[in-house]
């Protein structure tokens, strides 16, 4: 009687496991096919039209939407394009300045980076980017929060 | 005491609210879900386990809140828990939280010679602190370091005409766990890791006071608790929870002749949580306590469904 929840909590806990492993081994396995995330997204074009729409969503979102007012719109989507693409194994090489050189006289807060995550997760949605495929790509970005962070 | 402890709650609600209103930088802050759901202790975390995350939205610079309320029923008793809590700077996060079991078995205590009224209540009023001392649990998606906290609860205990018992029983009503948690979101996978370790000598989390006369424990003993939670979506979340809890009553109750009476079982939950916004959550959990005081519950298991919701600014 007492042994069946715990081992109920355990199967569950290792079917949970198995199964988010299974889908990321299957779907995209960055040892036995590097560029899947990058298939995934559409490739290049598929990442153009995402970058389009995320850098529309930043100018507007008015939690961020200054930090943007003097830049670029068109060349901030061809450099993120790039630079996505890279990143998702892509045959691609961002040839941009490095994240720290960018943002280091932007004062960008935990806020601000948590809202752009966010704008990012809204653009892969409207996208119908699947969802473990996102959490592969903000996977492979977070860590560039401490270079872009700088309060 | 009882009056003291509600004043404190809506004085905790009231903060909470007016927080909320005068801070909408708050709204910026944490990505859905990452702040936890509130735990019936009312510290941020899963649903009966704390976590090392910072409850409310607040990120680095800002200051949250939230407020939740939750009902358990099981075969023979109700758990209501009401819980506040503030989140400051993503750093800090002060919780209060009450907690209010229908304990109506106990009248069979009767037969022992005690006096407990028909439907007693006993009500615990839990006042929380944790600090995040390190890393990201979220965003550090490179490297396996978790989130790491340590926190304190500390507990006073109101039972009325079961007090006499835990009298008897050198259970005293007001006791002080300690804990730290790590937590860690594998990104990639979408999976939620959290193991905590607590410190306590509180009987069935301090409902039935803390410490026990000998051969009863008495002392804190380190309990680990586990939650393991899985994204669906970026709404949707589905976890199981397991808490190791001390029992220290039971060799008491087996020297006074009443076998296993006093027999504490952990706790254990599966749950799933849906946040449809940043500012409201629902959690529904199927949550099985084991036995509690077997003695007057014919060694019934405990085991119900809870639901609670929650509001965070």
């Amino acid at each position: 009687m007492k042994i069946r929840l715990p081992l109920a909590l355990t199967l569950l806990c290792l079917a949970v496991a198995s199964g988010a492993m299974a889908q990321t081994r299957t779907a995209t396995d960055p040892v036995a096919d590097p560029a899947a995330l990058y298939r995934s997204f559409g490739e290049k074009a598929g990442l153009a039209l995402l970058m389009d729409d995320f850098v529309h969503r930043l100018a507007a979102d008015p939690r961020i939407s200054d930090k943007f007012k003097n830049t670029d719109l068109d060349h901030l989507k061809s450099q993120l394009t790039e630079q996505l693409c890279q990143v998702a194994g892509g045959p691609c090489h961002y040839q941009g300045p490095d994240m720290a050189a960018v943002h280091a006289e932007m004062g960008v807060g935990k806020g601000h980076f948590n809202a752009l995550v966010e704008d990012l997760q809204k653009a892969m949605e409207a996208r119908s980017i699947p969802f473990s495929a996102q959490n592969q790509m903000l996977a492979r970005l977070a860590p560039m929060h401490r270079d872009i962070i700088t309060q | 005491m009882r009056k003291q402890n509600g004043f404190l709650c809506s004085l905790a609600l009231v903060a909470a609210g007016t927080v909320a209103t005068d801070l909408a930088r708050a709204d910026t802050g944490k990505l859905l879900l990452t702040g936890g759901v509130s735990t019936v202790e009312g510290a941020a975390g899963g649903g009966i386990s704390p976590w090392a995350v910072i409850g409310s939205n607040a990120t680095a610079d800002e200051v949250g809140a939230s407020v939740n309320i939750s009902r358990l029923k099981t075969r023979d008793y109700g758990l209501s828990t009401y819980g506040a809590a503030l989140g400051l700077h993503d750093r800090v996060e002060l919780s209060v939280g009450e907690q209010d079991f229908n304990a109506a078995p106990a009248v069979a205590l009767n037969g022992l010679g005690f006096s407990v009224a028909n439907g007693q209540h006993i009500k615990m009023t839990v006042l929380g602190a944790k600090v995040k001392v390190a890393g990201d649990a979220v965003l550090d998606s490179d490297t396996l370091m978790p989130q790491i906290a340590v926190g304190l609860e500390y507990k006073s205990t109101d039972a009325g005409t079961i007090r006499p018992v835990l009298d008897f029983l050198h259970a005293r009503t007001t006791g002080t766990d300690l804990y730290a948690s790590a937590t860690k979101l594998l990104l990639a996978q979408g999976v939620l890791l959290n193991a905590t370790l607590r410190y306590t000598n509180a009987n069935q989390g301090g409902l039935l006071g803390f410490g026990s006369a000998a051969p009863g424990r008495d002392s804190r003993s380190l309990q680990p608790e586990f939650s393991v939670a899985y994204l669906l979506s970026r709404q949707l979340v589905v976890g199981a929870e397991y808490r190791f809890m001390p029992n220290n009553l039971e060799a008491l109750g087996r020297a006074a002749g009443l076998g296993n009476a006093l027999h504490q079982d952990n706790w254990k939950d599966l749950f799933v949580a849906w946040a449809p916004s940043k500012n409201f959550s629902v959690t529904a959990a199927y949550v099985d306590l084991g036995q509690v005081v077997p003695g007057v519950t014919s060694n019934r298991r405990q085991s119900g469904l809870y639901l609670s919701t929650q509001w965070a600014f």
